[in-house]
């Protein structure tokens, strides 16, 4: 990791940054109608994948604006950020890191 | 297995110790078992334990993908202790240390527990405020803990810095708290399960689960299919891994948590210091070697590696608590991957797959804990309904919201 390509500012050092965690987990346009373990699940479970990992970040100490990574969680890669909103890349697991 | 004593130390002293026998077999697996635990560490090894020691279940495997102890067994800073703040956490952790406390003479093997007590400082009105509230509550549940001041800590500390860019303003010790050798903890525990008929199997890497009806069978690994009437999975950062396997997911996220050592010097500090606010952990092994812990990252990660600049933020506060030593070498540094759950709270509990069991979400302090996890877990999976102890840790509590909320309270800053 170490450097991080902001997709509004461009290659910053990893200590401006800040994760929070994956990424693409919408908010139930309904809560209400959800049941206990639908809730739960929403609020607290998550993939913890170990591999392509999908994940949130901020630029806390730059633009503070918000963007989305790609990160292999097994050699903390990241193959590819993009803007919020735009279509997740795919990203082949056999990818040279 | 020949009893450890001072005559077999002498008599092997006289043979130039060449007839130590091995404190373990190395079976091939079966094709099939009673309860299989995945995961050797000292949880899944004390879970395998108190299953043929309390249980009567001897027919038991500990399956390991490395050598046993060397994850997270092998990579803690070996603090003990058992002062938290909720009623649970007291529980179970308390459990531990009265578990610790006749260990050695239970396992017949030295894990070097030592009680040198343990200080949690604090640094401002707000941190004062803290260990007054948990101190009292450890109090309500009849464990040791006092409230001591600078000048007290200074004499435990003769060169600590008081004065420092946060000053100490008081501290809470807990004298039963300490260190324990963390390899022997596991090499104990493996020991003795062994010799009750326990197989350790080691190399032995889980692929996959059997599971008919919503009921596992088996284990697929790397050494083939190993059937099983019960599952325990205490696999730390991998469990999320291991319940993918399995079919579901688990409120954990897994984080590298760092740790270092010095050179090895004389003895110079005589209990465990932590400090939760400006992140200071530090303790000095039998070795001569300072133990400090770092904290994690904010990111899940499996590298085991973790950022540098976590390592400068251990270091900082060190230096500034203890001037004395700013020109140390550090000899080792590494990183551990941590499972992580929302509440800093363990989770031991039944899953959506029956006969499975997870222990896991440790954290970033599961050490501590070993004995009366691997107890309370063995109870659970023997009987099949969770152990009192156990009962809270549940992974439901995520669905109901009864959470236990160390992350706020405990002495760890998160």
């Amino acid at each position: 990791m170490l450097l991080i390509n902001c997709p509004w500012c461009g290659e910053r050092d990893q200590t401006e940054f800040t994760p929070h965690g994956e990424a693409h987990i919408a908010r139930p346009l309904d809560p209400y109608a959800l049941s206990e373990q639908e809730w739960g699940d929403y609020v607290f479970f998550r993939s913890n994948t170990k591999g392509i990992h999908y994940e949130r970040w901020v630029h806390s100490h730059g633009c503070r604006r918000w963007f989305n990574a790609v990160r292999n969680t097994a050699t903390d890669v990241i193959h590819a950020t993009y803007k919020p909103g735009e279509p997740r890349p795919e990203i082949s697991t056999e990818e040279p890191s | 297995m020949k009893k450890y004593s001072i005559f077999s130390l002498l008599r092997n002293s006289v043979n130039y110790h060449q007839d130590w026998q091995k404190n373990w077999r190395s079976p091939d697996p079966k094709p099939h078992y009673d309860v299989v635990i995945v995961g050797g560490g000292g949880h899944g090894l004390a879970t395998a334990y108190y299953l043929a020691k309390e249980c009567g279940v001897t027919n038991v495997a500990v399956i390991e993908k490395g050598w046993i102890g060397g994850g997270n067994t092998g990579r803690n800073t070996t603090i003990v202790r058992s002062n938290y703040l909720w009623d649970e956490s007291a529980g179970i952790y308390e459990h531990a240390m009265k578990l610790w406390e006749g260990l050695s003479l239970d396992l017949n093997y030295n894990v070097m527990f030592s009680q040198r007590g343990l200080l949690h400082l604090a640094h401002s009105v707000h941190d004062m405020q803290e260990i007054g509230r948990r101190g009292n509550a450890i109090h309500l549940n009849g464990i040791d803990s006092e409230f001591v001041t600078p000048a007290q800590v200074k004499e435990m500390v003769p060169f600590i810095n008081l004065n420092c860019r946060y000053p100490i303003m008081g501290a809470l010790l807990q004298k039963r708290g300490g260190t324990a050798r963390h390899d022997a903890v596991a090499w104990g525990y493996a020991r003795k399960a062994d010799d009750m008929g326990v197989d350790i199997i080691q190399n032995c890497e889980v692929t996959g689960f059997r599971i008919e009806n919503n009921t596992v069978t088996g284990v697929d690994t790397t050494r083939g299919m190993i059937g099983a009437g019960k599952v325990g999975c205490v696999t730390a950062g991998h469990s999320g891994v291991l319940a993918d396997m399995a079919g579901f997911r688990l409120p954990i996220e897994s984080m590298p948590l760092q740790a270092l050592v010095s050179e090895p010097i004389k003895p110079i500090l005589d209990c465990v210091v932590m400090s939760g606010s400006v992140h200071a952990y530090i303790s000095q092994s039998d070795k001569g070697e300072l133990v400090i812990g770092a904290g994690t990252d904010n990111y899940n990660s499996y590298s085991q590696r973790g950022s540098f600049n976590i390592i400068e933020e251990t270091v900082g506060p060190v230096i500034e608590l203890y001037p004395i030593f700013s020109r140390m070498k550090m000899l080792r540094q590494w990183g551990g991957i941590v499972d992580v759950t929302v509440d800093r709270s363990p989770i031991l509990s039944k899953t959506p797959v029956n006969n499975m069991y997870f222990n896991c979400g440790w954290g970033t302090g599961g050490f501590k804990a070993t004995p009366g996890s691997g107890n309370v877990f063995a109870h659970s999976i023997a009987r099949g309904e969770m152990h009192p102890i156990a009962e809270p840790f549940s992974i439901d509590r995520f669905n109901t919201g009864a959470l236990i909320d160390e992350g706020a309270a405990a002495a760890v800053a998160h």
